[in-house]
C-alpha cells in the first residue's frame, strides 16, 4: 500500500517537469522559486496560473489613496495611476501626474549604482524612475498599506484564534461545574500548562496583568507558524518568517516590558546596586543596550527558524526539478521525488516540532523579560 | 569570494551550536540518569537551553544571509 502511494507519486512527478518546459520560458535559477515562496506578495498564486488577486491600497500625497485589486496590474503589463508591479513588487512612477497616460509597460529593469539598485520602467521606449514604497528607514513619495498575502494570513490567523476561544469560552459557561468536553478539553493543558508553567512562576504573583498579553503571543505565533507550513490556500503565506511581523511582535514586548518596569528594574540597569562605582559606568551602557538587543533576539530567533525550516523544506522539493534537470531526465525526477517526498516528510515533522517549540520560548523569554521588571526587591541580604 | 565566505562563516556557527547543544543534551541524560524524577524539570530546561544557543547561532546564519 504505502509504495502504491510512492509509485502514483513517481509517476505524477514524471508528468510535472515536463510541463515546464513545455512554455519554453528561460529557465530561472531555481533559487528564485525558493524566495519567491517565501518572499510576500499581492496575490495568492493557487496552482498553475491561477491566482486570487488581493487588495492594494496605496497612497501618495500628489495622487491621495488609491484602492484596487492586484488584477489591475495584469502581472507587470499595465500600469494603474502610476503604480507599476516590478517582479512582484509595488512601486510607482516618480512624479506621476494625472495627465500622463502610461498605461502599458514595456519591462522594468534595475540598474546597480554607487547609491543602490535604481529601479526603471520602460513605456515605449521611454525611461521612467521607479519608486519603491516609504519604509521605516526611508521615506518616499508614497506608502504601501495593500492587503499583501502575509496581511491577509495574519487577520486569518486573528480570525481563528477569535472563534476558537470565543467557543471555548462560550463552552465554559455552558457547561460551568461540568467536565470540559471537545476543543475545551483540548485547549485545557496547553492554557493551564502555559500559566503554571511559563507565566506565574516567571511573573509572580501579580501575573494576572500580563496573562492576557503572553497568551496571545503565545498562541498567534502558533498558529501563524501552522499556518505557514500548510502548502495550499488558505496556509501558504511565510507570516512569522518575515521580518516585519516578528518585529512587530518583538517590538510589543519591548513596550510592555519597559512600560511596567518599576524603580528596581530601572536601577539595575542605569545605577546597579552592589558593585564598585567605576564599574557601574561601564556596564550602565550596556544594560541600555540590551534593552534594545533582547527584543532583537526574540525577532531574529523566530524569523531565522520559520525561514531555515521554509527554506530548507523548498529545497529539498526542489530535488525534484534539479535531479530531473527541469524534465528532460524523467528517471532523475523520479527518483528526486522518491528522495524529496521522504526527506520533505520528515522536515516538515521537525518544523511542526520547531513551530511549537519557537511559540513557546517567545512566550517564555517574554514572561521571564516582564518578570525581572516587575520583581520586588527582595534580595537585600545578597547585596554586600 | 564574499558568498563562500559567508557560507564557510554560517557553516562555522552551526559548528558551535552543535558542540553546545550536544553537550547540554549529554549533561541533561547524565542527570536524568542520577535523579529520573525530574526528568520533566531537565527536560524542559534543556529544551530552553537548546532554543537561546540556536537563536546565537542563527544570528550568524543571519548574517551570512547579508552578504
Amino acid at each position: 500500500m504505502k509504495f502504491r502511494v510512492l509509485y502514483i507519486l513517481a509517476l505524477l512527478a514524471m508528468v510535472m517537469p515536463s510541463k515546464a518546459l513545455a512554455n519554453k520560458e528561460k529557465e530561472r535559477p531555481y533559487l528564485d522559486y525558493v524566495m519567491e515562496h517565501i518572499a510576500d506578495a499581492n496575490e495568492f498564486h493557487l496552482f498553475g496560473s491561477v491566482h486570487i488577486p488581493l487588495p492594494c491600497i496605496l497612497y501618495s500625497e500628489e495622487t491621495g489613496l488609491d484602492v484596487f485589486l492586484s488584477s489591475a496590474f495584469e502581472h507587470g503589463h499595465k500600469s494603474v495611476h502610476g503604480y507599476v508591479l516590478d517582479h512582484g513588487d509595488v512601486k510607482r512612477i516618480a512624479g506621476w501626474k494625472s495627465d500622463m497616460h502610461l498605461e502599458h509597460i514595456d519591462s522594468t529593469v534595475a540598474v546597480e549604482t554607487e547609491s543602490g539598485i535604481v529601479y526603471y520602467a520602460y513605456h515605449h521606449g521611454e525611461q521612467h524612475l521607479l519608486e519603491k514604497p516609504s519604509t521605516l528607514l526611508k521615506f518616499t513619495s508614497w506608502i504601501d498599506f495593500s492587503i499583501s498575502k502575509n496581511v491577509f494570513s495574519m487577520l486569518l490567523a486573528t480570525l481563528l484564534l477569535f472563534v476558537i476561544f470565543f467557543s471555548v469560552r462560550r463552552s465554559y459557561e455552558k457547561r460551568a461545574g461540568q467536565a470540559p468536553k471537545g476543543l475545551q478539553s483540548f485547549l485545557e493543558p496547553v492554557f493551564t500548562f502555559m500559566r503554571d508553567e511559563v507565566v506565574k512562576p516567571n511573573i509572580g504573583p501579580r501575573y494576572e496583568r500580563y496573562l492576557p498579553f503572553i497568551m496571545s503571543l503565545f498562541f498567534f505565533i502558533l498558529i501563524s507558524n501552522l499556518l505557514g507550513l500548510i502548502p495550499f490556500f488558505p496556509g501558504g503565506a511565510n507570516i512569522t518568517g518575515n521580518v516585519s511581523s516578528t518585529l512587530a511582535l518583538a517590538l510589543f514586548t519591548m513596550i510592555v516590558v519597559n512600560f511596567s518596569g518599576n524603580k528596581h528594574y530601572w536601577q539595575h540597569i542605569f545605577w546597579m546596586p552592589g558593585v564598585p562605582v567605576p564599574i557601574r559606568f561601564l556596564l550602565a551602557p550596556i544594560e541600555f543596550a540590551s534593552i534594545f538587543i533582547k527584543p532583537f533576539t526574540l525577532l531574529i530567533r523566530l524569523f531565522a527558524n520559520v525561514t531555515a525550516g521554509h527554506v530548507i523544506i523548498l529545497c529539498l522539493v526542489g530535488m525534484v526539478f534539479i535531479l530531473g534537470d527541469n524534465g528532460r531526465s524523467v528517471g532523475g525526477a523520479a527518483s528526486g521525488s522518491v528522495l524529496a517526498v521522504l526527506f520533505v516528510v520528515v522536515m516538515n515533522l521537525l518544523e511542526l516540532f520547531v513551530a511549537f517549540l519557537q511559540a513557546f520560548i517567545f512566550a517564555l523569554l517574554t514572561s521571564l523579560y516582564i518578570g525581572s521588571a516587575v520583581e520586588e526587591h527582595h534580595h537585600e541580604e545578597a547585596h554586600h | 569570494m564574499t558568498g563562500t565566505l559567508a557560507a564557510v562563516g554560517a557553516g562555522l556557527a552551526v559548528l558551535g551550536a552543535g558542540l553546545g547543544i550536544g553537550q547540554i543534551g549529554g549533561r541533561a541524560m547524565e542527570a536524568i540518569a542520577r535523579q529520573p524524577e525530574v526528568s520533566g524539570d531537565i527536560r524542559t530546561t534543556m529544551i530552553i537551553a537548546a532554543a537561546l544557543i540556536e537563536g546565537a547561532a542563527l544570528f550568524a546564519i543571519v548574517g551570512a544571509f547579508f552578504f
